[in-house]
């Protein structure tokens, strides 16, 4: 199990990064509130180790700031002012343009399609990895964190070597009339295999800090399986599961390696809105490409801003879970 | 209605947590179960429960055998240690969980739960969540979760273990009192013999998986069956395989001939311990071993006990069981 956990922790470090610089905000509100509490105090010394404690998370917190400016706020300001540099038309006509629009609703439907999928089949595998007594469930989390192991490129290669024309069940599928590479199967898969694990990772923790006493009581109180799970578990995990959709969305939307490989890139039709991103870029026409990454990076605006209203919507939620309250915060200052 | 456990084994891995228990509980007892943490008593508990799968024996309840039943068919209300909320729900939703999933009307469901809230003493807190309440007002609102559907038995596992002294005294003298006006029967777990002794009208006694005693708390204090029930159902002076009670030390004032005198020992006082109205003396006698004697607060009184001084005091035969 160590080393899978150690790949969860790994990938955990990843996204969490952008969340911990996030959270430096939070912590200025908090310094911010202890501010006229400190102030009233009598002694000297203790008011200059308080000035020491506060410039060195002063300083932290501009470390942690500039960091996040220098690679991800720039960068993301840069596309913008880029594309709305001569105004807005130039712009509305790269976005309106039916390649580009085909793809934005490719993507769509990309994310349709896998993250109702990936979040049944997270919560699944949470629930049999965390709840389940059987042998081999430490084999089942480390195949859950392949898909943050292997690159998208082999991603997609393998799929094409499975389902491809030469492939294992190329030929079955080809007689039966079934195209899964170039063409949206293959792409969902591709896209469900990249996204796989992070519903599962989310909802994993929460429900091993639920523990199953809660269950055991529905259970006692004649609940079946099922209403056990949809009345106590599911609303118990759901700030997991909520947070696990949301980086399972970002990360379909913006897949492009593995789709890369398995659509063929065939303009107006197999062609992601990633894809397209690349494609104009590479035929010089930044203004295309700008204005499309713009839409994607709006599209993940989106998501979160749709979360963190869900999240607003269930403010019921009592305060005593640290996780899911972290997570509500996070939310909130995105 | 009547438990009977019959030759219940259970084992975790290499640890064997009920070997061989059988228990009967008549119908309307408040029984309790007692002992030691891993004696089994818990895991007794959730075997009767449906929670624990045993590996061999059975369960009935009421008549009805339910050895293979799953927990939401045996009509248990079961109260954990750690009170178990739906931290997501109001306390009416917590209270009316065991209702709604057996799709009750609602009309129904909201008399029932004003019902139970007035008797654990929680009305008007119908709204709050279980994060705005205390834990005594917790476990009195799982109390009133696991009565809602109205189980034939109650089964509480350590039901106080997490509350404070107070809270405690209190919750168990009202628990008595509610078992008097629902007369559900009632089984539950401890660790505490006072606790057991004070609620409980039949006290099982479990130590390593078995049942040591089973008996009426006077029965046990009165006549063990052996060295472990003696010394877990009340305080013991160990003089070498003989066992005593310390209020059955006597010290004797100065003088007195009530006993002959090879009736009596001359002791030590070691050191004097005021405990309010429990005076404890700790004395050593002559062959250097060490003993308290538990006396009131009017005889130390009486005797002018000081530190350092040297007494006679009277040992009644201690009890010797024989090697278990």
């Amino acid at each position: 199990m160590s080393a899978s956990d150690a790949a969860a922790l790994a990938s955990r470090g990843a996204v969490g990064g952008l969340h911990e610089s996030l959270e430096g905000n939070g912590g200025g509100t908090a310094a911010r509130r202890e501010g006229p509490a400190s102030s009233g105090g009598p002694a000297t010394t203790i008011r200059a180790g308080e000035r020491a404690a506060t410039a060195r998370r002063l300083g932290l917190r501009i470390a942690a700031l500039g960091y996040l400016l220098a690679l991800l706020g720039a960068p993301v300001a840069m596309i913008f002012y880029r594309t709305f540099e001569h105004g807005l038309a130039p712009v509305w006509n790269a976005v309106t343009e039916p390649n580009a629009v085909h793809a934005f609703w490719l993507s769509i439907e990309l994310v349709a399609i896998v993250v109702p999928l990936n979040t049944a089949f997270g919560i699944g595998m949470a629930l049999a990895i965390e709840r389940g007594r059987f042998r081999g469930r430490a084999l089942l989390g480390l195949l859950l964190d392949l898909p943050f192991a292997i690159s998208p490129v082999v991603v997609g290669l393998a799929l094409v070597l499975v389902y491809g024309r030469t492939g294992w069940f190329g030929n079955w599928l080809t007689s039966n009339g079934i195209q899964v590479i170039f063409s949206i199967p293959g792409m969902a898969m591709a896209t469900a295999f990249v996204s796989l694990p992070f519903v599962a990772r989310e909802t994993i923790p929460v429900l091993h800090e639920l523990g199953t006493e809660a269950e055991q009581a529905a259970a006692t109180l004649g609940a079946s399986a099922w209403q056990s799970f949809r009345r106590v578990t599911l609303p118990a995990i759901r700030w997991g599961v909520v947070y696990g959709v949301v980086l399972t969305t970002a990360r379909a939307l913006g897949e492009f390696g593995a789709v890369s490989i398995v659509s063929g890139r065939i303009e107006g039709q197999t062609q992601t809105l990633p894809l397209y991103v690349q494609d104009r870029f590479e035929n010089f026409d930044t203004t295309g490409a700008y204005a499309a990454a713009v839409v994607l990076a709006l599209l993940a605006f989106a998501t979160l801003l749709g979360m963190n209203l869900l999240a607003g919507a269930g403010k019921h939620s009592p305060r005593s879970r640290p996780r899911s309250g972290q997570r509500t915060k996070r939310e909130a200052i995105v | 209605m009547a438990i009977e456990v019959r030759n219940v084994s259970k084992r975790f891995g290499s640890f064997a947590a009920l070997e061989n228990v059988s228990v009967e509980v008549p119908d309307g007892a408040l029984m309790a179960l007692l002992g030691p943490s891993g004696s089994g008593k818990s895991t007794l508990l959730r075997v009767i429960a449906g929670l624990e799968t045993p590996d061999s024996g059975g369960v009935w309840i009421g008549g009805q055998e339910q050895t293979a039943a799953p927990a939401r068919n045996r009509g248990v209300g079961f109260v954990f240690q750690h009170y178990a909320p739906f931290k997501h729900m109001t306390v009416h939703d917590n209270v009316a969980f065991g209702l709604a999933v057996r799709k009750a009307p609602r009309r129904e469901i909201d008399a029932r739960v004003k019902e139970l809230l007035s008797l654990v003493r929680l009305d008007g807190l119908a709204k709050r969540y279980p994060s705005q309440l205390s834990g005594g007002q917790l476990q009195r609102m799982a109390l009133a979760r696991a009565l809602a559907p109205r189980p034939r038995v109650l089964l509480l596992d350590e039901p106080f273990g997490a509350l404070d002294v107070q809270v405690r005294a209190e919750l168990r003298d009202w628990l008595r009192r509610l078992h008097e006006e629902i007369h559900v029967t009632t089984i539950f777990v401890t660790h505490d013999q006072e606790e057991a002794m004070d609620v409980a009208a039949q006290i099982v006694v479990m130590n390593r998986g078995r049942i040591e005693q089973t008996g009426t708390p006077r029965e046990l204090y009165e006549h063990p069956a052996n060295e472990f029930v003696m010394s877990f159902v009340g305080p013991v002076n160990r003089i070498g395989d003989a066992l005593l009670r310390p209020h059955d030390i006597q010290i004797l004032p100065g003088g007195s001939d009530l006993y002959s005198e090879q009736a009596t020992v001359e002791a030590l006082v070691r050191r004097i311990a005021h405990l309010g109205f429990e005076v404890r003396v700790e004395l050593t006698l002559p062959d250097g071993r060490d003993v308290w004697a538990q006396i009131t607060r009017e005889t130390a009184a009486e005797l002018e006990l000081a530190e350092g001084q040297i007494l006679t005091a009277h040992l009644p035969a201690p009890r010797v069981f024989a090697a278990a």
